[in-house]
């Protein structure tokens, strides 16, 4: 993300719910009701909420990871049922209240890391679901420091001014004018799925840019494209059956995910019904584009690209193809992949410099990597080679300079996840 | 695959010759293929690595590539690795297994107890397991008695190094396996009336790599260093190939593996001793075998040809082949195997034993093939076991 933006979400992985921990409070009488709990689990998938409430090799839903943001380091809440250090006493009211108004069972305020401008258009039926769910988890006594932000983001009540100028509370409206596929995709994306939390521009206070919702951003170093349904770097070249194949298995034949969303796709998507993968890209296909138009593409006889695809021959070819074709199921084909036309190359570079691991799935099993180059191409050299990709068989997009390459670097270097 | 320029003429030549040469079977593979796993490999790049490397590009069949990653999602599989398994566990009474010890890469031992435990180790270190474990009674050569140790037998190499006046073979355009080969003289293929010998070889022309530090061929008689040297690498890389006859060794009394009476490992078990040499029917046939790769060598336009001839004993030093097998033979009679037709251990029935370990002789062929279909068949009986746990073949 761009230096001197603060934004409350730095890891897309890790968005974490500022669930507090609780001093008093009975236990919640316990909803005993087979078909909320399967439901609820499945909503808990869909909400990829293992992903942030969970520490590096912790328990499952037991809190702890450990979130860099610009105000400090926030560590995520145990949401277990486990009395005194998870949420054990919670009803199911306080749950709705957290998720629908962003608000602690005493009423503090939750900070919005904790995606709660999303999942107020949850419907109750579905907290009520989730909290069933939550309800069946084995408790962990795991005790988290919540204290961990510095004076002043740790005064909660600031809050209060953050959600006048930002949350918009309130359920789901369906549009009447729209199939019923169409709305349970965007009921989907906009509340539970909270997509937009990662794929939309954050503004100054870190609240995403309602003007400019699913067209792309930067997180943890790397590029959330653009989903709108935009041609250049969005979903424009994708059909429908292509963003279901993506969200279930990880990949279509030419793409695949790595990186946070190689986490979300493993931990979420391809466990949700088809139903709703199908009902997600009819919405994400239908709801309209928008994005930076196309520039013209650098001449072949630019030095620039004259250095990449030097580079691209004796390095990316073997795999990648020299035509940019990839190898279906296995290695990206870069002709035409809006990863690398995105406004920000960031994935792209790191992929690079660091290297990466693409999703695995019980239909995709392979995982394939891509080994990282950074300890033998140096910055001009990445710059190159990525501005050669971004530029070639048919492929436009801005070159890359130096300087972005060694921004990046200084983040990624060693992090080849 | 495709086959390199080698290959094409050594084709034309045998063809012409009356033999009958094919493509070898190679784990690699040409094009991108989903395989039934669900596991995803890509075209080999011809890098030339694979024979002794792992592949980064997906293209060799290794376990890695084409049954990990779907294992690995099962919830009933783990692998602990860095592990060394040192004794499979007995019952007091030797007759079952009830588990194995291992140590971990912290140096601690474990117990792991099991049902059944399979001894997939490799084929030397199979029967060092079942030594180590007092699985199956020791081969003794003196009275050729005992099963565990006898029957091991290596494989003979041979040939003719073909020298061309003006060729460019791009030996670095090469996959482990990739080249064709010809069993006209392999096995019963042919009449071993007036040769005097027992056995045969396959005999193959392949490039496996030009890796600058192990492939820098060079006349014979060249001096091993110096500007001369030099001078020789360069204008013989290009220009030479080579024909090889992978020969069958038959299996001697006197060829066999035990426990070491003296070295030990740093865990302090003997270290397995290996005691070989090739007799006077595998010198033989390989250099039989050398004379008909030599005159391969020469049909197909060979400037000068060097044939490499089965000299001298056997020696550790130079590469030879991986190829070992024996040690823990599958065979019909408890007294002269180690195993029933099914791997399974004669002495102790929940023990089974996958590997080229198994082969009673060495073929004149690379054992992969063989092991697969082995271990398929084995893992076939097992299953049949499983449900009723006893010997499933009566001694």
């Amino acid at each position: 993300m761009t230096s001197g933006r603060m934004t409350w979400i730095a890891r897309l992985s890790y968005a974490v719910a500022l669930l507090p921990l609780i001093a008093a409070g009975d236990a919640a009488a316990d909803p005993d009701n087979y078909v909320d709990v399967a439901r609820g689990k499945a909503l808990v998938a869909a909400g990829d909420c293992v992903a942030c409430h969970t520490a590096k090799g912790g328990a499952p839903f037991a809190g702890g990871l450990a979130l860099q943001t610009p105000f400090g380091a926030i560590m995520t809440p145990n949401i277990t049922p486990d009395n005194a250090t998870g949420i054990g006493s919670w009803s199911a009211d306080d749950l709705a209240r957290a998720m629908h108004e962003g608000r602690r069972p005493g009423g503090n305020f939750l900070y919005p890391a904790f995606p709660y401008p999303y999942y107020t258009k949850v419907t109750r039926a579905d907290v009520d679901a989730i909290y069933a769910y939550l309800r069946t988890l084995e408790p962990v006594t795991d005790s988290v420091d919540r204290n961990t932000l510095p004076v002043p983001f740790n005064i909660r009540l600031s809050m209060l001014g953050w959600n006048a100028l930002f949350f918009k509370p309130g359920p789901f409206v369906a549009d009447p004018n729209r199939s019923a596929e169409f709305n349970r995709g965007a009921y989907l994306v906009e509340g539970l799925g909270h997509c937009g939390a990662c794929h939309t521009p954050f503004n100054a206070f870190g609240a995403n840019k309602a003007d400019r919702y699913l067209q792309g951003n930067q997180i943890d170093y790397w590029t959330a494209p653009n989903i709108t349904n935009d041609m250049q770097s969005g979903l424009g070249k994708w059909s429908v059956d292509n963003v279901v194949e993506y969200l279930k298995t990880g990949q279509t034949a030419t793409s695949l995910a790595s990186g946070p969303m190689k986490d979300v796709i493993e931990n979420s998507t391809s466990k949700m019904p088809d139903a709703d993968l199908k009902a997600i890209a009819v919405y994400l296909k239908e709801r309209g584009a928008a994005g930076s138009p196309a520039p013209a593409p650098l001449p072949a006889t630019d030095q620039r690209m004259q250095v990449g695809e030097a580079i691209f021959v004796d390095t990316c070819a073997a795999c990648h193809t020299r035509a940019g074709s990839g190898v279906e199921h296995l290695f990206p084909k870069l002709a035409g992949n809006v990863v690398t036309t995105q406004d920000d190359p960031a994935s792209l570079i790191r992929i690079v410099i660091a290297g990466g691991r693409a999703a695995a799935t019980d239909a995709r099993p392979t995982s394939p990597a891509m080994p990282s180059l950074g300890f033998r191409l140096n910055d001009e050299q990445v710059a190159a080679v990525v501005t050669y990709v971004r530029n070639s068989w048919g492929n436009a997009a801005l070159p890359v300079s130096a300087d972005t390459v060694r921004a990046l670097r200084a983040r990624v270097t060693g992090a080849g996840d | 695959m495709k086959q390199g320029y080698a290959q094409g003429l050594f084709t034309k030549a045998a063809t012409g010759m009356g033999l009958h040469p094919f493509p070898r079977p190679s784990a690699n593979i040409s094009v991108a293929y989903t395989n039934p796993y669900g596991c995803t490999m890509a075209p080999c790049t011809y890098c030339g690595f694979c024979e002794r490397f792992g592949c980064a590009n997906y293209s060799k069949s290794s376990p890695q590539t084409c049954v990990l990653p779907a294992l690995v999602r099962e919830p009933t599989f783990e692998a602990r690795t860095e592990c060394e398994v040192t004794k499979v566990n007995l019952s007091g009474d030797g007759k079952t297994a009830t588990g194995v010890t291992y140590v971990d890469a912290n140096g601690d031992e474990w117990e792991q107890p099991a049902d059944l435990v399979l001894v997939c180790a490799y084929s030397l270190f199979n029967v060092r397991l079942l030594l180590l474990s007092g699985i199956g009674k020791p081969y003794n050569p003196v009275r050729d008695e005992g099963v565990v140790g006898r029957n091991y037998a290596y494989q003979t190499g041979s040939g003719s190094t073909a020298i061309f006046e003006d060729a460019k073979f791009n030996p670095f355009a090469a996959a482990g396996s990739l080249g064709v080969a010809l069993d006209d003289y392999n096995s019963d293929n042919f009449d071993h009336g007036p040769h005097g010998f027992v056995g045969g070889a396959s005999i193959t022309s392949a490039h496996t790599n030009g890796r600058p530090i192990l492939y820098h061929p060079t006349p014979r008689g060249t001096p091993n260093w110096g500007s001369v040297w030099k001078k020789a690498v360069r204008e013989t890389y290009q220009r030479v190939t080579n024909i090889g006859a992978q020969g069958s060794v038959m299996s001697y009394r006197n060829n066999y593996l035990d426990l070491d009476p003296t070295y030990k490992d740093p865990l302090g078990r003997p270290l397995m001793r290996m005691t070989f040499d090739y007799q006077d029917n595998e010198r033989k046939m390989a250099n039989w075998m050398a004379d008909r790769c030599d005159e391969i060598a020469k049909a197909m336009g060979a400037k000068t040809t060097q044939i490499n001839r089965l000299v001298g004993p056997w020696s550790v030093v130079p590469y030879q082949t991986t190829h070992n097998t024996g040690g823990a033979i599958m065979g019909s009679d408890p007294k002269t195997s180690a195993l029933n037709r099914y791997l399974q251990s004669w002495d102790v029935s929940n023990v089974f034993v996958m590997g080229a370990s198994a082969f009673p002789q060495n073929a004149g062929y690379n054992p992969t093939g063989t092991v697969g279909a082995l271990t398929y068949w084995a893992l076939d009986a097992i299953l049949k076991y499983v449900k009723s746990p006893a010997p499933l073949v009566h001694s």
